[in-house]
């Protein structure tokens, strides 16, 4: 089969490929941007000692971690331009989708990352005198965090990967860029192995620059 | 917000001739209903076998068989889902022999179900597997060396020792890989499984009132999530060991 595997194809699709990856980072980076913003106010929510509002944020992730990303996106994509009450374009009403439903997840791993830091932990930090804020600001959160960020990174290359079911409602990211190629000089090998490649490549080392990070905070 | 609310329109009767059938579009969220639990059971056996087999090899000593899971694990897991799918539907059966491949596309039974199956089942095969590894490695290493002790052979160690208390650790992460292929399912839509979602945006293209629709489907993943959830809490409950606390990996 590889006998007429056509290199050409690729290369001059190479620009247009880019203009693709483009479109799945900018859409990464700001749903990542806007799900941590999100995320962390739900997270404050959840652990917030009023019963009804970590109620709420609680039904709030639990909605979202029960629904198929895809379901979620062809949701916004409707509901945006009805809520807005004009087309606002396809981009915004996926990004709005992506936000919501990554916050979600966002709120989970910090909830988990703060509840990690031992009470022990807590206490020293009173018996020292601290106040509360002073408590969270330099006891409980800088330890959180160190706790949370491989994770939280993992979830963004698991978010970069997501990207790619903006293929449903035919945003053109890279492996759109691709498919469209693929169809047009029907070279659906070629094209689809190049996508697959290109993604496990970023991802894995993505993988590996988080597992240095890992080591360099349980040593540092 | 400036939309007509017609909840009538999910019983009223499909008019279209075209499509050959007579019956309120609910019946094809209940049909897609149906398609979505079937390729997620059938992908979890796939999903469970697989990914102990995997799991298990992680955790051996053997440098190849170690390096054949971890391999696995590094590519299914690093490759978007919905590229895996294009892959296994457009590019697989060129890569076989002739005779197989021309099969897998002409004769096949239910191409497009059995595709997403294999897709679904391979891809979470690699997550079950590190929900296994990370059993098997929560575990004392003392209980390891109390089996070699005894005399019991490597596959009895496993067999009787290890993989019953890692599976008994894991069932949490197990659940959520579970209900992950369900909600994963969802992706066979786009090589054209007409599972749940699918049906949704049919309902969707045929009438514009797609938000009853997708409130229905919507309605149907959080019930199966809530069931499975409580469910899987009892069965947790019934197996735990006395005195050990569940723990997951992520």
């Amino acid at each position: 089969m590889f006998s007429n595997f056509d290199f050409d194809i690729i290369i001059k699709s190479i620009p247009f490929l880019m203009e693709g990856m483009g479109l799945t980072l900018l859409l990464t980076f700001t749903a990542i941007v806007g799900g941590l913003a999100l995320g962390t106010v739900l997270a404050l929510c959840r652990l917030a000692p009023f019963k009804w509002l970590s109620f709420a944020a609680g039904t709030y992730v639990n909605f979202f971690r029960s629904m198929p990303l895809i379901l979620v996106i062809f949701w916004f994509y409707f509901m945006v331009p009805f809520i807005v009450g004009r087309p606002v374009g396809g981009f915004y009403s996926v990004l709005v989708a992506f936000i919501m439903f990554e916050a979600a997840y966002y709120c989970e791993i910090m909830r988990a990352g703060i509840q990690s830091v031992r009470t022990g932990q807590v206490y020293a930090g009173q018996a020292l005198g601290l106040t509360y804020k002073q408590n969270m600001r330099y006891v409980v959160l800088p330890q959180a965090f160190r706790a949370m960020i491989p994770i939280l990174l993992t979830q963004a290359i698991v978010l970069f990967q997501d990207t790619s079911l903006v293929y449903v409602v035919g945003l053109r990211d890279f492996l759109v860029a691709a498919d469209i190629v693929a169809n047009r000089d029907n070279r659906l090998i070629e094209m689809y192995m190049t996508v697959a490649l290109v993604y496990f490549v970023l991802c894995l080392l993505g993988t590996l620059g988080i597992r240095k990070l890992q080591n360099k905070f349980q040593t540092g | 917000m400036d939309y007509n609310w017609d909840w009538s329109v999910l019983f009223c009767t499909v008019a279209d001739d075209d499509i050959g059938c007579n019956q309120p579009y609910f019946y094809w969220i209940l049909s897609g209903f149906r398609w979505t639990v079937s390729v997620a059971a059938a992908a979890w056996v796939i999903a469970f076998t697989l990914g102990s087999v995997v799991g298990i090899l992680r955790t051996v000593e053997n440098p190849i068989l170690h390096g054949i899971a971890t391999t696995y694990v590094t590519i299914f897991r690093n490759i978007p889902l919905l590229v895996q799918m294009f892959l296994w539907y457009f590019v697989f059966p060129e890569l076989l022999p002739k005779e197989a491949g021309d099969w897998v596309k002409r004769e096949m039974p239910l191409p497009e179900y059995w595709t997403a199956v294999v897709c679904l089942g391979t891809y979470t095969a690699s997550r079950v597997a590190e929900q296994v590894r990370a059993g098997i490695n929560a575990i004392t290493q003392g209980q390891r060396y109390a089996a070699m002790a005894m005399g019991l052979r490597p596959t009895q160690v496993y067999r009787y020792v290890l993989l019953p208390i890692s599976y008994r650790i894991i069932i949490p992460p197990l659940t959520s890989d579970f209900l992950g292929i369900f909600k994963n399912s969802s992706l066979a839509l786009t090589i054209g499984v007409l599972e749940l979602t699918a049906q949704t945006r049919q309902i969707e293209e045929y009438t514009f009132q797609g938000f009853e629709a997708f409130t229905a489907a919507t309605l149907l993943y959080i019930v199966v999530t809530a069931i499975v959830m409580t469910f899987m809490r009892v069965v947790e409950g019934k197996f735990r060991i006395p005195g050990m606390i569940s723990l997951g990996a992520k």
